[in-house]
């Protein structure tokens, strides 16, 4: 279902992903698990159309994102890391216009929602702007409104970051019963490691812009000599703090950060 | 279907965030007060004949302004938090995303200079002619389009606020003054009336003045083709920018 061969993203001099090939099949769920800065985001934005590559080939579902940028994009449902909801519309508005924006016929549109929002736990709140949704709530909202066009691929971008055990394992709970029913094959991020070896079929481990492992979580493990994935992730990735360098987009996460504090 | 759907959106969020109706009223209706009723009596004097009646479609050309740069400018905020990349990712052509949000934006825009109006009217300015109000509409909205398109090509380049108010002390401040919105552009010494020849806004204070009032510098025709040739020119380099968005 994504295919990547020899995908590469340079900044300049600096390579963001350096020669990454990965294969992830139809109906698998896949983490794809690294430090911060290792080049996670950046490999899903250049698999969603987001970001060109400097060389490398992907296929999504058979297609080339760059040549086939629209078909490809109906294919895919994406959770951003950072929020992408309209917070002054209700969650209901939100689902719809997605739902125009990807051409899904009207009374499908209004099936799929209420289906949706009600699997989310959201249907009682349909009618509240987001503004008023609390953290766990609005990604609900996203990974719900990632599922409404009957995308064939999901990519989660740590969708459970800042979020506590509760909401994250009733997210994961659902996020795998639609895998189940609907056969969508999930591409995830995260930096839980219990949460990957929970719901991941397959794991891949990135650094520096390389694939340093990719197996079952136990594979993992048994290639390492660790007990858990967590010890098997930091033998592979070592223990030293990674320094992300700081651009425009984490001086304005902080800035949101700041506002969102200052208004509670 | 979906620039219509991105159009509803920004008019839904103009009228639910009363709190920025209100708070970017605020300084036209203070240039309006202050320049208006103090200005008032020296330019009385200088034969001028009534400010309020002069500095009205300044102060709805300038409300229309900054509002639409804003609406483009918000981009930049959007692209990080906000639902741009929602939009982004969508099998929607970015030109059709930049034509929703503009249209959009351009709306609010006008509904703002529309408020100010109906201020500037309570506060006693005289349309000269019944057809007055369609022909200002027709040029509050080309300023509106053309501004907005201003913001969002700007927005596109800019990654984050830093550049913002460079732009603002820079660029949108001097457009407003220096346009005429506050003086008439007659007698000025050469480098302003240069300045205020090639500044876009000049074209639309004066369309709007001479639709108003039947007062006009350049004359209506020359304000109608100069704004129309800028504003489709800004939204081909608005449309090209924001396609070359990466994020």
């Amino acid at each position: 279902m994504i295919h990547i061969a020899n995908l590469v993203k340079k900044y300049g001099e600096v390579s963001a992903v350096n020669d990454i090939s990965l294969e992830v099949q139809a109906g698998e769920i896949f983490a794809f698990l690294g430090p911060n800065g290792a080049g996670k985001t950046t490999t899903i934005k250049m698999l969603t159309t987001l970001l060109k590559p400097t060389s490398g080939s992907i296929l999504i579902d058979g297609l080339d994102p760059l040549t086939r940028s629209s078909d490809v994009r109906r294919r895919f449902g994406i959770v951003f890391q950072d929020p992408s909801l309209d917070q002054e519309l209700t969650a209901y508005e939100n689902m719809d216009l997605h739902g125009v924006l990807y051409s899904v016929p009207r009374m499908a549109r209004h099936q799929r929602t209420e289906y949706l929002l009600k699997l989310f736990e959201l249907w009682d709140r349909k009618d509240d702007p987001v503004k008023h949704y609390s953290g766990g709530m609005k990604r609900r909202l996203e990974i719900a409104r990632g599922f409404l066009h009957t995308p064939k691929i999901l990519f989660l971008d740590e969708p459970t970051l800042g979020l506590d055990p509760q909401t994250r394992n009733q997210l994961w709970t659902q996020v795998k019963a639609l895998n189940a029913q609907e056969g969508v094959t999930v591409f995830l991020t995260t930096h839980y490691m219990e949460e990957a070896e929970r719901v991941a079929q397959r794991i891949g481990i990135i650094d520096h812009g390389t694939i340093v492992a990719q197996g079952t979580a136990a594979e993992l493990k048994q290639q390492t000599g660790t007990d858990s994935l967590e010890q098997a992730f930091l033998e592979l990735t070592g223990t030293s703090i990674r320094s992300e360098t700081a651009t425009g987009a984490d001086a304005m996460r902080a800035m949101a950060a700041m506002w969102q504090r200052g208004r509670r | 279907m979906v620039i219509y759907v991105l159009w509803l959106r920004q008019i839904k969020r103009y009228f639910r965030s009363r709190a920025r109706i209100v708070g970017s009223l605020g300084q036209p209706l203070l240039f309006l007060v202050a320049l208006g009723f103090g200005f008032g009596p020296v330019f009385q004097r200088a034969g001028q004949g009534n400010y309020i009646q002069f500095l009205t479609p300044g102060v709805i050309a300038m409300t229309v302004l900054f509002s639409a740069v804003f609406n483009g400018i918000e981009l930049i905020w959007d692209r990080q938090f906000g639902f741009l990349k929602e939009t982004l990712v969508a099998p929607v052509s970015r030109v059709t995303i930049m034509i929703g949000r503009t249209l959009g934006g351009a709306t609010t825009s006008v509904m703002q200079g529309l408020i100010v109006a109906v201020a500037c009217v309570i506060a006693g300015f005289r349309p000269s002619s019944v057809m007055a109000g369609a022909g200002g509409l027709v040029f509050m909205v080309l300023i509106a389009v053309m501004f907005t398109a201003l913001g969002t090509a700007i927005a596109s380049v800019l990654s984050d606020f830093q550049g913002f108010q460079m732009i603002m002390n820079f660029l949108v401040m001097p457009i407003f003054f220096l346009s005429g919105a506050l003086f008439p552009l007659v007698g000025l010494p050469r480098a302003l009336d240069l300045i205020a020849r090639i500044d876009p806004l000049s074209y639309g204070v004066d369309g709007l003045r001479s639709s108003m009032t039947g007062v006009s510098h350049f004359g209506l025709p020359t304000d109608f083709a100069v704004l129309s040739v800028l504003t489709v020119a800004l939204l081909v380099v608005g449309s090209r920018l924001f396609s070359k968005i990466q994020i």
